[in-house]
């Protein structure tokens, strides 16, 4: 099991829990398994979101390998200028 | 791409100061930028813009303009196709308005004539009826149930029901307890903060040439951040396949972000496609500040708790951003920023977006941060006021560090921020003395930087000289620094090494120049690219001297035998085994495809020193110093640039630089005589302190440094003028009058 935590706006659609354990090896199982599990973040997964692993921030990277001691964040799709 | 595990690595062209590749173009004209492209039987496009805030398009009447003698095209949104895609069809929408005008300066209908004289005119003979409807400017304003709303449906699934339909988007960040947090402090402030729009000021207007036939192939060069971004955008409003396009960027005269979108390239498309040939549109500066992107404006409330030692114990932000007529989501960023510098246990940040009647907002370097921060950074510094603390030391005292849960989520790694105040601590700008009306402000400032989708091709040539081709257009230097890591890596002169930008159609996707992410990922695909080829020499050398692969290493840009079975073989250059490489195998080459991840996240301090006459409330930058962790600076001449650079565009938005609107919802001042930004005499020499903290997700230690710099300036400056006129000023820009008034209460 993974343990994600959810950034403050996102909590309404899982059941108010600031961290959600999904079971997941990867950035893209643990998207599908959110949207699975808590099908009111879907449309934010679909617009885009980032992904802090222990401090490092990934964009897209699916198939970015997660242990599950890792530190996991999900943040907003970052963008610049 | 995890960083070199070379500590004592010793570079011999990264650091230091080559000759910049495009510096004898452009000082002699050569260069040729989007407005420089022309062909042969080229039309010249205009565009005819909305003169009301807020409008129903009834009926566009373009018969007149169609008879006029030299007009060949005449188009409309109709003319564009309606992408399925939210974020395409606003593009479109913004290209060429539909149903309404969203904004003053909206186009709504374009020509293309045979001069320019005729295609002014001709606009002029469009008749456009106009329904005007009830308009807001002001982002407050817009969040009140009751007003105008800018379009209807436009908000996310987590705005809470019963806002304005302008509301679009709702963010929260934090963590801890803040009534726990707040009930340990000894002083508490509460400020709102308020700043205007500003433009990212690039001297080139947007311009293009573009030329589409009725096979749906077309061509396009434009001034833009990213060709493969307006490929897609093209595509996706002309309804024509990608491959179809082939766009090629320009060099460009500044982008700072407002070049990562698409204005006119559709417009021009649609134009040819009906008149059947090219067409040139190069947009006034009137169009740029009305129609192409400023950067958000903003309201915000602030609320820090510190004990009397220092120590902040509770923080809290709302932030209300105006991205202008259509949803974005750049107040996610500025939340995310705003208290990022700062070791906090309870902190929490509310952002929102609201869609107003102004044009649609465009990124500027460090989208959202120097807004939020400016307003952080502020409460930050008048709590050490009142309490008579040392606001570096209170930062020194408070600043997150390796193992700092971030005000955003994540747990910090190794970060320079402790490193970039103490180098600030130690400059003798901190300690210089100060006159009457004198006063000294500090900020530090965050951004994230991010890699992204990259491809690069390296060619080694049969003459022994290297050619790498990427698809960043260089709004910072990248060439030059991407031609140095290529040098430093295969071990040849940089001199040896030209790199070049690839249309869309001559290398695979590259993201938008944006993010801070060039020089960081571009680099890296760089060195990958080199590996590759060098591999591929050795395996060349190995088959010449009939030793296993394994037996060649690459050394001081030779190929030469390594370990016990190698044998002697004198070594072997590039250049000798680029002038084989026919006999070897054929043309040698590298490249490398990656969605680059590790960018690093980067701090910065600023230190300025200001003047306020008290009489008039004008205020004169007197010292102005930037501290910045830049990971390895490949080229040190461009690092600072960018350090002055963005310390000058801040300097301009904190006192000079601000969207006016009036009563009716019309842009008051779209010209540089009215929209002042800062020229050199109003500057002092903006001094530089590089700090090279190594990013461990690049092999060189590199990351981004374009964006940073324009975070801490607003709150510097401001804290600076607050010091020195005596009295806490909370709205951008500080222009005379504003400051004025401030001082005489």
């Amino acid at each position: 099991m993974v343990r994600v935590k959810l950034w403050g706006s996102l909590r309404t659609f899982a059941d108010g829990e600031e961290w959600v354990e999904v079971e997941a090896s990867n950035f893209k199982e643990l998207l599908d398994a959110l949207a699975e599990k808590h099908p009111g973040l879907a449309p934010q997964i679909k617009r885009g979101v980032s992904l802090a692993l222990d401090g490092v921030i990934y964009r897209e990277a699916w198939f970015t390998k997660i242990e599950p001691e890792n530190e996991v964040i999900l943040m907003p799709y970052m963008v610049g200028g | 791409m995890a960083f070199d595990a070379q500590p004592t690595r010793k570079f011999n062209v990264v650091g230091t100061r080559v000759t910049r590749p495009d510096g004898v173009d452009k000082v002699t004209g050569k260069a040729a930028y989007g407005a420089d492209i022309s062909a042969p039987g080229m039309l010249h496009g205009r565009i005819l813009r909305s003169p009301h805030a807020h409008a129903r398009i009834v009926s566009i009447d373009t018969s007149e303009a169609e008879k006029l003698a030299g007009v060949k095209a005449v188009v409309t949104g109709a003319d564009l196709a309606m992408p399925e895609d939210a974020d395409f069809a606003d593009v479109a929408i913004n290209c060429l308005a539909r149903d309404k005008a969203l904004y003053d300066g909206h186009a709504v209908a374009a020509v293309a004539a045979t001069s320019k004289a005729i295609a002014k005119q001709a606009i002029r003979l469009i008749k456009v009826e106009y329904d005007p409807l009830p308009h807001v400017t002001d982002v407050d304003a817009a969040m009140k149930p009751d007003a105008p709303v800018v379009q209807e449906g436009r908000a996310l699934e987590n705005v809470p029901a019963g806002m304005s339909q302008n509301v679009t988007t709702y963010c929260k960040f934090g963590h801890g307890d803040l009534d726990a947090g707040f009930a340990k402090a000894d002083k508490i402030i509460e400020r709102s903060f308020k700043t205007a729009a500003t433009h990212q000021g690039y001297i080139e207007p947007q311009a293009c040439m573009a030329s589409l036939g009725n096979d749906g192939r077309g061509e396009v060069w434009c001034c833009t951040q990213g060709q493969y971004m307006v490929r897609a955008n093209c595509a996706a409003a002309l309804g024509v396949e990608e491959s179809q396009l082939r766009i090629t960027a320009s060099e460009i005269g500044g982008g700072f972000g407002g070049k990562t979108s698409t204005f006119i390239e559709p417009v021009a498309l649609a134009l040819s496609r009906k008149s059947g040939k090219p067409v040139k549109i190069v947009m006034t500066r009137d169009e740029v500040l009305k129609a192409t992107g400023p950067t958000i404006s903003s309201s915000m409330d602030i609320k820090i708790g510190m004990t009397k030692d220092g120590r902040i114990t509770a923080a809290r932000g709302e932030l209300r951003y105006s991205g202008g007529a259509y949803p974005n989501f750049t107040v996610e960023m500025g939340a995310q920023a705003a208290f990022a510098a700062y070791d906090l246990e309870a902190v929490e940040t509310i952002g929102w977006n609201a869609m107003t009647n102004r044009p649609k907002e465009i990124p500027y370097r460090a989208p959202g941060a120097p807004t939020a921060i400016y307003a952080v950074e502020s409460v930050v510094d008048e709590l050490c006021q009142e309490l008579g603390l040392d606001p570096l030391d209170v930062r020194l005292m408070n600043a997150a560090d390796k193992g700092t849960l971030s005000s955003y989520g994540p747990t910090f790694n190794d970060i320079g921020l402790v490193a970039t105040l103490e180098a600030a601590k130690a400059h003798p700008h901190y300690t210089a003395p100060l006159s009457e009306n004198q006063g000294r402000g500090l900020s530090c400032g965050f951004w994230f930087n991010f890699g992204g989708n990259t491809c690069v091709s390296l060619n080694i040539n049969d003459d022994g000289t290297v050619g790498v081709v990427e698809g960043n257009p260089d709004i910072g230097g990248s060439r030059a620094s991407i031609s140095m890591m290529a040098a430093e890596e295969l071990g040849v002169p940089y001199d040896k090494v030209r790199t070049v930008i690839a249309d869309t159609s001559s290398l695979g996707f590259n993201d938008i120049t944006d993010g801070s992410r060039v020089t960081f990922a571009v680099g890296l695909a760089t060195i990958e690219a080199a590996r590759a080829a060098i591999k591929e020499m050795c395996r060349r050398v190995a088959k010449i001297w009939d030793i296993d692969e394994d037996a060649v290493i690459w050394e001081d840009g030779c190929a030469k035998p390594a370990g016990p079975n190698a044998g002697t073989h004198p070594p072997m250059t590039l250049a000798e085994i680029a002038a084989i490489a026919g006999n070897t195998g054929g043309p040698i080459a590298g490249h490398h495809e990656v969605n680059a991840d590790g960018a690093g996240v980067s701090f910065g301090v600023h230190l300025c020193d200001t003047e306020v006459d008290p009489e008039t409330g004008a205020v004169k930058i007197l010292r102005y110093t930037v501290f910045q962790d830049a990971g390895k600076a490949v080229h040190p001449d461009y690092v600072e640039g960018q350090m002055q650079g963005g310390a000058v565009q801040g300097i301009g938005w904190a006192l000079n630089e601000e969207y006016i609107y009036g009563e009716d919802g019309r842009l008051q001042n779209a010209a540089f005589l009215d929209y002042r930004i800062p020229v050199a005499s109003d500057l002092p020499p903006i001094e530089t302190v590089i700090l090279e903290i190594p990013n461990p997700g690049h092999p060189y230690g590199v990351r981004g440094v374009g964006e940073t710099p324009i975070v801490p300036p607003l709150a510097a400056i401001a804290n600076a003028v607050s010091r020195a006129a005596n009295v806490r000023l909370t709205e951008l820009p500080m222009s005379p009058p504003r400051v004025l008034k401030a001082i005489t209460g």
